[in-house]
């Protein structure tokens, strides 16, 4: 039993993906599309909560968001992975669940 | 798989809709399939024909019309949603005595029973919004 999370806004904007942070089990998915992506920058305010996180969880962000953004994949945390929407679909499909963390 | 999706925001807020697309066209490709795309709240504004973005502009209820042709998926607005914000078919057009319609092709307006069925139906539930 695994579950994707979605988080799809700046964690400089609302507290999703803190939130999303807290409530994750060993062995889920995060995801962070839209303005989420913000959130892997490296030396962003959040890299260190994104890597607390990794032990635990695998994370993942979109790459056409990032790169709409203007982040490239050398700006991104390392232990990161990026995926296209073939692989949103990919992981959406290998966890029993998903939840959006609106 | 069967995938349903759930989009509650309409398509100049952010990019909740924008984003389903893609994961709807991708699903496809994949093989996937689609069971229902259900437009809640704000997310029944990608249902109206009358959408005329810029001509360089992507045009959100167009494409989703033209992947609901290419795959017949069900398109499916929820009806108090859709009647706040004057979204109507030809149904609800006469039975409110309003002049037109304006739903799009593609799209059909029901109840919020789609969206528990697709929950039930679809192997995996997706919901995109603000």
């Amino acid at each position: 039993m695994s579950t994707l999370h979605t988080v799809n806004k700046s964690p400089y904007e609302r507290n999703a993906m803190t939130s999303c942070l807290g409530h994750v089990s060993a062995g889920d998915l995060v995801l962070l599309i839209e303005d989420g992506v913000l959130a892997a920058r490296k030396g962003g305010s959040f890299a260190q909560a994104l890597n607390a996180a990794k032990g635990a969880c695998k994370i993942y962000v979109l790459a056409p968001d990032l790169a709409a953004r203007g982040i490239g994949a050398g700006d991104v945390l390392e232990g990161v992975e990026t995926v296209d929407y073939g692989g949103f679909v990919d992981l959406a499909a290998s966890a029993t669940r998903v939840c959006a963390w609106l | 798989m069967r995938f349903a999706i759930q989009i509650n925001e309409g398509p100049y807020t952010h990019q909740a809709s924008d984003t389903a697309y893609q994961f709807a066209k991708a699903a496809l490709e994949k093989g996937h399939e689609i069971f229902r795309v259900f437009f809640y709240h704000d997310g029944v504004n990608n249902g109206t024909r009358y959408t005329v973005p810029p001509q360089d502009d992507r045009n959100l209820q167009k494409l989703w019309s033209e992947l609901a042709e290419a795959h017949k998926l069900d398109l499916v607005v929820c009806i108090a949603a859709a009647q706040r914000r004057g979204i109507l078919d030809a149904n609800e057009a006469k039975r409110q005595g309003k002049d037109g319609d304006n739903i799009a092709p593609g799209f059909r307006i029901s109840g919020l029973g789609q969206l528990i069925e697709a929950g039930i139906q679809a192997d995996r539930l997706i919901v995109f919004g603000d």
